[in-house]
């Protein structure tokens, strides 16, 4: 297994399927540390399949996935739990528990993973919320906070321990164009003062283009290119265009196959 | 992470070196905490820090606090590079007396 120290994540010829259908076809995928790299492509992509592998949360069918020098198809349960501890999480809703309160949701990771006194938790769940915009929430609960004031405590949770790569799932899906370029610009903010590695999965070209380093776009389970704002943007790839411009894909289609997956169900 | 103390006439010096973490942070409290409650004022040593997380933000949160309601002060010499970042990330830049260097404490 290499591992340049270079690349915080290495990703090599990763295949995947759901049952008998494939989704990711061989997908080569390396991010440098300290990057910023987004995570394009339409529904069914394959672009969070790719993300729930580099959180170890599926098991390819071949192919290698390192984090951080980890093996991740081949790490036990104790190596996996010390790698999630510097890996850090926002999903889209923000994925809070109901029955707590925001700041006890922010601080649950420190509590269970850190001997930290309560003292310097405290305030390092305040200083996160000051950072998301969230000072004076600390005691509401969840179901008392709007749409972006939840992934904004979402976020808050994910960099709690001060993770060194950071996933974000769909920062800006649901927000108002305001609260989506705050989020934008706490995403650079934090990896400049955290040196944080950041992954962020979007459909959201503007802010895709306002953020990356470089962006990966991902057609029917493979790679269509991995490249810098200026190189998607002058991309001969018709379907990167038709990405940029919001044209609906062309669709190919074989009509004999299209028959059978009508009248038997099968591909 | 290492640290070293030193004791003036009305304040302590503590020069941070290295990284400071969810690991060593505790030690560093301690340490703060034992400067400002034996009755002195604390100048910490920024200057060969690498890297500070929010763990050592909240300590020094925590201890200049503390030093505050003592009557006593807690100031930060010689931050750059990603510490310096993070404090202005968390806008402590704008709280903690922040100077280049000692030569601004003598005179």
């Amino acid at each position: 297994m290499t591992s340049s120290n270079k690349n915080i994540i290495e990703v090599n010829n990763l295949v995947t399927h759901y049952g008998d259908r494939q989704i990711l076809n061989g997908i080569d995928f390396s991010v440098e540390k300290g990057e910023i790299r987004v995570i394009m492509g339409g529904s069914g992509s394959g672009k969070s399949t790719l993300l729930n592998h580099m959180l170890a949360l599926l098991t390819p069918t071949s192919g290698s996935i390192v984090i951080d020098n980890v093996d991740v198809v081949n790490a036990n349960r104790k190596t996996l739990l010390k790698l999630r501890q510097k890996m850090g999480v926002a999903f889209q809703g923000g994925a809070l528990f109901s029955s707590m309160t925001v700041g006890e949701n922010i601080k649950l990771p420190l509590q269970h993973h850190t001997k930290l006194d309560e003292h310097t938790i405290d305030i390092m769940t305040r200083l996160k919320l000051e950072l998301m915009n969230l000072a004076g929430f600390e005691d509401l609960m969840p179901s008392e906070l709007s749409g972006g004031m939840l992934k904004r405590a979402g976020l808050a949770r994910a960099v709690i321990m001060d993770p060194k790569l950071l996933f974000f799932d769909e920062p800006s899906a649901g927000l108002d164009p305001v609260t989506a370029v705050e989020l934008d610009e706490l995403i650079l903010k934090l990896r400049d003062a955290m040196n944080m590695t950041i992954i962020v999965v979007t459909h959201e070209l503007e802010s895709a283009f306002k953020i990356a380093d470089r962006i990966t776009v991902l057609f029917d389970g493979e790679i269509a290119i991995t490249g810098t704002v200026d190189e998607i943007k002058n991309s001969k790839d018709v379907r990167i265009q038709n990405m940029i411009n919001r044209r609906a894909r062309d669709e190919h289609l074989d009509a004999d196959e299209y028959i059978k997956r009508l009248t038997t169900g099968k591909n | 992470m290492t640290f070293e103390q030193k004791k003036h006439l009305h304040y302590q010096l503590l020069a941070l070196t290295g990284e400071v973490d969810l690991h060593n942070s505790p030690q560093v409290r301690k340490q703060l905490l034992d400067i400002v409650e034996s009755g002195y004022s604390v100048i910490v040593d920024f200057s060969a820090l690498s890297y500070i997380d929010s763990s050592g933000i909240a300590t020094l949160v925590e201890a200049y606090n503390l030093a505050k309601n003592n009557q006593l002060s807690l100031t930060i010499v010689g931050a750059t590079g990603a510490p310096l970042q993070v404090m202005e990330l968390t806008h402590l830049n704008k709280v903690f007396p922040m100077i280049d260097s000692l030569d601004e404490i003598k005179g």
